[in-house]
């Protein structure tokens, strides 16, 4: 039995990504298990993430386990000085898996060199959040019944969005077109356009969010757009309703496209698109506990196809 | 000894290290990575000497020391230009290019906060994505930084 720990999407293969989705799509058929039967998983939430946290301990309840951990550094030995390292090897003795999510960036690496344990990153700082990358695949691949040759739009925070950053090194297999659409201050980075150049990837900048790049979508990503980016707040002002989605922009929209968000939403999605055949964030969010499954289970070398 | 005392000084070498081909720029990081400011030993070192390829150069030498490979690849985060001589008995016996790895363990800063080597007791890793500039990747946050801005430790 191989344990594999997952810390960032771009250490997964193309064929690693599809097992993943394939795992997710059983658990999706058949939820509820006993596939971890005895097992213990940590979840050491450093800084507090509701919704990422339930997904994964609801992930781990269905699938028979039993969870312990915490949900703030405040109610760990963080608080009295103790290293990561140390709290690292302590619930190494204790867990089979660690879901650790860490306000530090690179964090979860560094918890991959310190124990044998698998760890799961469930987010280190701004840096990555593979878990997260999984379930808007499965998204994507669930609504349009392929992962080749989509038209992706991206709107919003391109700058800082590390789901946007991530969900683009994962597709990077699939022969993805990207629109990008941003204002200019919260544009894709550099290393993310020169990494579409290498691999021949088409893309689009755009700073107006168009009814032209709209209708070519299969799937529009929404993402917030946070006061704190900005260093000039009449900046932020100005283009924060820019890249606000509304119904009556859907209308010549392919039937097929859907619309995805990270969540939690603000008013980048006006919730009027709820009610459209479009939207699909909230569904968005149920397929985590899949994909959740499918990583943890992965993590811990169980197959479920052969349990 | 009627040759004058300056040209002497600075070319005359009877055993230890001369680091030639250094941009201008770069001189006084590559003295810091050496760790010249704490030695005893004779040290020359020269700046803005013209040169074909560097427009400005710059040049160590260090009287009876040979550095360890290691230590001298570290200045190829700077000057990947640099070459290196060792010198025995006034002759070159050794002449070489520095040579960056392609990983670094505890030699450069993170310069991102909020990267966890800032913040635990640990040594820094970077790799090498681009030797030529050179580029610098963070093992840990992705953090790109240039040789020219990195932080020596």
């Amino acid at each position: 039995m191989k344990t594999q720990s997952l810390v960032a999407i771009d250490d997964l293969s193309r064929q690693q990504i599809l097992d993943l989705l394939e795992r997710a799509r059983y658990f999706e058929e058949n939820p509820n298990s006993k596939l971890l039967d005895g097992r213990v998983v940590a979840t050491l939430f450093f800084e507090p993430s509701t919704r990422t946290r339930l997904s994964f301990e609801t992930a781990v309840n269905r699938l028979g386990g039993r969870v312990i951990g915490f949900s703030d550094a405040a109610t760990s030995s963080t608080s009295k000085g103790e290293t990561l390292k140390d709290t690292i090897k302590m619930v190494s003795n204790y867990a089979d898996l660690i879901v650790m999510r860490h306000f530090l960036e690179g964090a979860a690496r560094y918890a991959t060199e310190v124990t044998d344990t698998p760890i799961v990153n469930a987010g280190d700082g701004a840096n990555q959040h593979p878990s997260q990358t999984m379930l808007d695949l499965y998204s994507i691949l669930k609504t349009q019944g392929t992962l080749e040759n989509l038209t992706i739009t991206m709107v919003g925070d391109l700058k800082y969005g590390r789901t946007v950053h991530s969900l683009l090194q994962a597709l990077r297999f699939f022969n993805p077109t990207f629109n990008f659409v941003s204002c200019s201050e919260l544009r894709m980075p550099e290393q993310y356009r020169q990494l579409c150049d290498e691999l021949g990837i088409k893309y689009t900048e755009h700073t107006e969010f168009s009814p032209e790049v709209i209708n070519e979508s299969d799937i529009i990503y929404m993402t917030r757009v946070q006061r704190e980016r900005f260093s000039d707040i009449m900046e932020y002002e100005r283009v924060k309703d820019l890249y606000s989605l509304r119904a009556d922009m859907l209308v010549d929209a392919k039937p097929t496209v859907r619309i995805l968000h990270p969540l939690p939403r603000v008013n980048e999605i006006n919730i009027d698109v709820d009610d459209t055949p479009q939207a699909y964030y909230f569904e968005q969010a149920r397929n985590g506990v899949f994909a959740r499954q499918a990583i943890i289970t992965n993590a811990l070398g169980i197959d479920p196809l052969k349990a | 000894m009627n040759t004058s005392k300056n040209k002497l000084a600075v070319a005359a070498l009877a055993a230890g290290t001369v680091i030639d081909h250094i941009p201008s720029k770069a001189l006084f990081r590559a003295v810091h990575i050496l760790g010249i400011e704490n030695m005893d030993n004779a040290v020359t070192i020269g700046n803005n000497l013209q040169s074909t390829d560097l427009g400005a150069k710059g040049i160590i030498k260090v009287e009876g020391v040979e550095f360890d490979r290691e230590t001298l690849n570290r200045i190829a985060i700077v000057a990947p230009s640099a070459t290196v001589n060792i010198i025995r008995d006034y002759a070159v016996a050794d002449k070489h290019p520095v040579e960056l790895p392609s990983t670094l363990i505890g030699t450069v800063r993170c310069p991102n906060p909020k990267c966890i080597t800032n913040n635990e007791p640990m040594k820094t890793r970077f790799d090498v994505t681009e030797p030529e500039t050179p580029q610098l990747c963070c093992h840990y946050c992705h953090t790109f930084v240039s040789g020219d801005k990195a932080e020596i430790i």
